[in-house]
C-alpha cells in the first residue's frame, strides 16, 4: 500500500472502510447478544431462590414462585410435542421419500416452508377460533396443540432434510433383500438417519417453548396450580408477560426469574441439538 | 399328499405377501395423510380467519384499510394505524438490520480467521434462539430507558428543528414507541438475515472468489462486484423472511410500541403494529364486531406475511438451484 497511484489508494480506503463496518457490525451483535445474556443473569440470578419452584403464582404485593407456570410450560411443550413428532416425521418422510421430485410433493414443501415462519400470533387466533370458542373455555388442550402447529413445520422440515441425508445404497440393499417399503423406512432409513431427526425434534421443543403469542387466548394462564388439561393453564411466557408489564416489583423480579430459566432451557437444548447434529455427520 | 403341502406353503406365502402390502399400504397413507395435513392447516388457518372477519367486512367493507378510527366503544373499527405500525417498525428494523447482517456475513466469510468463524457463527445463531418475549423484556426494561433519557432526548435536540426531516424526531421522549420497536424487530431479525446472507455466500464458487483476489481485488471489491451480483436473488430472499419475521413478531413489539391506535408522524410516538393490537385486545374483546375486527386484522397479516415469505422462499431456491 505505499502505492502513490490515487486510483489505488482510492480503493484500499474503500476497502479499510468496508472493513471496519463490518467488524463494528459483529462486534454490535456480539454485545448485544452479551448485553441481553448479562441482563438476564443479573436479573434472573437476584430473584432465584427455592420457593420459585415450591409456591405458585402469588397475587400483586408479595413473595412467591413460579411452580404452576413451571409445571404448565413443561405439560404444555411435552403434549404439543407429542402431537407434533409424530405428525411431523411422518409428513416428512412422505415429502422425502414417496413425493420426491412430484409436483404436488413440492408444493408441499413450499407450504410448509411458509408456515415454518408465519406469525404465530395467527396460529393463535386460529386455534381459538376452532378449540376454544366451541368449549366455551381457554384449555391447556388448546394450548398444546397451537404449540404443535408451530412445532410440526420446523420437525417436517429437518426430516426431510436428513432423510435426504441417507445414501440410496442404503435403501437399495435393504429393498434387494426384498424388505417392504416401509420396513426400509422404519428400520433402515430412519435408523439411519435417528440422531438427525431428533436434532429437529430438540430444535422444535426449543422453538415452542418459549412461544408466548400462541398461548395469549389459547391456554391463557391461571393463578392458580392447575393440571386439568381441559382448563386454563398458567405458563411461563404468559407469566413473564402478565407480570413484567405490571408495576409490582414482586412480579417484575418473577417475571426476570421466569426469562432466565427459560432462556437456559431453550440455550440448553440448541447446544444439546447442535452437538447431537455435529455427531450425526 | 405333496401337493397338499405345496399348495398350504403356497397359501401361507401369498398370506404373508398381501399382508405385507396391507402395512405397506398403510404407513403410504398415514405419511400421505400427514404430509396433506399440513396443508390442511394452511388451509384451515385462511379460511378460519376468512369466516371469523365476515361480521367486520361485511360491515366495514374496504374502507377498513384506511380508517384510523379504532373505538370499541362505539364499535367502530379501522386498520389504518396498526398497519401503518406494522409497516413502520418493519422498515425502521430493515433499514438497521440489513446492512449490519450484510457487515457480519462478510465478515464471517471473508475476514474472519479460520478459528473463530465456527464460535462467531453459533454466537450469532444463539441470538436466534433467544425467545421474542426474551426481546420484549429486554427492550421493555433495558433498552427503552436509555432511549428515554439518551436517545430520545439527542434526537429531539439535533434533529427536531431541522426542516425537512424535523417532523420524525418531535413530540416527548416516551422511551417506548415505533423507533424503540423497530430497533427491538431489528436485533431479532438480525441473526435470521445474517444465517441465510452467510449461506448464500458461501454457494459462491471458491474458483471464482480465488481468481477475483488473484487479479488483485480487494476484499471489498470482491464482495461488492463477485459475490453479491452472483448471490443477489438469495440475498434478497434473506431479505424478505427477516421482513416476514418482522412483520408477524408480537411479543418483541407489544412491550415497547405504547398500544396507541394513532399514526402520529413522529418515529418517536408510541403506536401499533397488527400483532401488538391482537395481543393486547383480543382476550378481553367483547362483542362480535369488535373480535372479528381483530381477526380481521390478523387476516390481513397473514396475507401480507404469507406473500412476503412466499416470495422469499421462491427467490432463495432459485440460488440454491444455480
Amino acid at each position: 500500500m505505499t502505492t502513490h497511484n490515487p486510483i489505488t489508494r482510492r480503493r484500499h480506503r474503500r476497502n479499510r472502510v468496508a472493513m471496519v463496518f463490518s467488524i463494528f457490525a459483529t462486534a454490535v451483535g456480539l454485545f448485544i447478544l452479551a448485553a441481553i445474556l448479562w441482563e438476564l443473569l443479573w436479573q434472573g440470578l437476584g430473584g432465584l431462590n427455592m420457593k420459585v419452584f415450591t409456591e405458585i403464582t402469588p397475587p400483586p404485593g408479595s413473595d412467591g414462585g413460579l411452580s404452576n407456570a413451571i409445571y404448565g410450560s413443561i405439560m404444555l411443550t411435552l403434549v404439543g410435542i407429542a402431537i407434533a413428532a409424530p405428525i411431523g416425521i411422518l409428513a416428512g418422510t412422505y415429502l422425502s421419500e414417496y413425493a420426491r421430485g412430484s409436483k404436488i410433493g413440492e408444493a408441499a414443501k413450499f407450504i410448509n416452508d411458509v408456515l415454518l415462519s408465519a406469525p404465530s400470533i395467527i396460529v393463535g387466533l386460529f386455534i381459538n377460533a376452532i378449540l376454544v370458542v366451541p368449549f366455551g373455555t381457554f384449555s391447556a388442550w388448546a394450548g398444546a396443540v397451537a404449540l404443535a402447529v408451530i412445532a410440526l413445520p420446523v420437525i417436517n422440515r429437518t426430516t426431510q432434510d436428513m432423510l435426504a441425508l441417507v445414501p440410496n445404497t442404503l435403501r437399495e440393499a435393504a429393498a434387494a433383500l426384498g424388505a417392504p417399503r416401509w420396513k426400509v423406512l422404519v428400520f433402515i432409513v430412519w435408523r439411519a438417519a435417528k440422531s438427525g431427526i431428533l436434532t429437529g425434534v430438540l430444535l422444535a421443543i426449543a422453538r415452542i417453548s418459549g412461544e408466548t403469542a400462541p398461548l395469549l387466548f389459547t391456554s391463557f394462564g391461571n393463578q392458580f396450580w392447575s393440571t386439568d388439561m381441559g382448563k386454563p393453564m398458567a405458563n411461563l411466557p404468559v407469566v413473564i408477560y402478565q407480570f413484567a408489564m405490571s408495576p409490582y416489583s414482586d412480579w417484575q423480579r418473577l417475571a426476570w426469574v421466569g426469562a432466565l430459566l427459560i432462556t437456559s432451557a431453550i440455550l440448553f437444548l440448541n447446544i444439546l441439538a447442535r452437538s447431537l447434529a455435529a455427531r450425526s455427520r | 399328499m405333496a401337493t397338499t403341502e405345496i399348495g398350504a406353503t403356497e397359501q401361507a406365502s401369498r398370506r404373508h405377501t398381501r399382508r405385507l402390502k396391507r402395512q405397506d399400504g398403510a404407513f403410504f397413507w398415514l405419511a400421505w395423510g400427514s404430509a396433506a395435513l399440513v396443508v390442511v392447516l394452511l388451509l384451515g388457518i385462511l379460511l378460519s380467519l376468512l369466516w371469523e372477519s365476515l361480521p367486520s367486512i361485511g360491515h366495514f367493507g374496504l374502507p377498513f384499510l384506511w380508517n384510523e378510527r379504532w373505538s370499541p366503544a362505539k364499535d367502530i373499527f379501522g386498520a389504518a394505524a396498526p398497519i401503518y405500525g406494522t409497516l413502520l417498525t418493519s422498515l425502521i428494523a430493515m433499514v438497521i438490520a440489513v446492512p449490519t447482517s450484510f457487515g457480519i456475513a462478510m465478515f464471517l466469510t471473508e475476514i474472519c480467521p479460520k478459528s473463530l468463524r465456527r464460535p462467531i457463527g453459533i454466537a450469532i445463531e444463539l441470538l436466534a434462539g433467544i425467545p421474542s418475549i426474551i426481546y420484549g423484556l429486554w427492550g421493555f426494561f433495558v433498552l427503552a430507558p436509555i432511549m428515554q433519557h439518551t436517545v430520545q432526548p439527542f434526537l429531539i435536540n439535533t434533529f427536531g428543528d431541522l426542516p425537512i426531516i424535523g417532523f420524525l424526531f418531535q413530540g416527548a421522549p416516551y422511551g417506548i414507541g415505533m423507533l424503540t420497536a423497530g430497533l427491538v424487530l431489528s436485533i431479532m431479525i438480525l441473526p435470521f438475515i445474517t444465517s441465510v446472507t452467510r449461506d448464500v455466500f458461501e454457494t459462491v464458487p471458491v474458483m471464482l472468489r480465488e481468481s477475483a483476489y488473484g487479479m488483485g481485488m480487494t476484499t471489498w471489491e470482491v464482495v461488492r462486484r463477485i459475490i453479491i451480483p452472483y448471490t443477489r436473488l438469495g440475498l434478497v430472499g434473506g431479505v424478505m423472511l427477516g421482513l416476514g419475521r418482522a412483520l408477524g413478531e408480537t411479543m418483541a413489539v407489544t412491550f415497547v410500541i405504547g398500544n396507541s391506535h394513532r399514526i402520529a408522524s413522529s418515529l418517536l410516538a408510541p403506536g401499533t403494529t397488527i400483532s401488538a393490537a391482537i395481543a393486547n385486545e383480543f382476550a378481553e374483546a367483547d362483542g362480535k364486531l369488535y373480535t372479528s375486527a381483530l381477526v380481521e386484522l390478523g387476516l390481513i397479516l397473514f396475507v401480507i406475511s404469507f406473500t412476503v415469505l412466499a416470495l422469499a422462499k421462491w427467490l432463495i431456491g432459485r440460488t440454491e438451484s444455480y
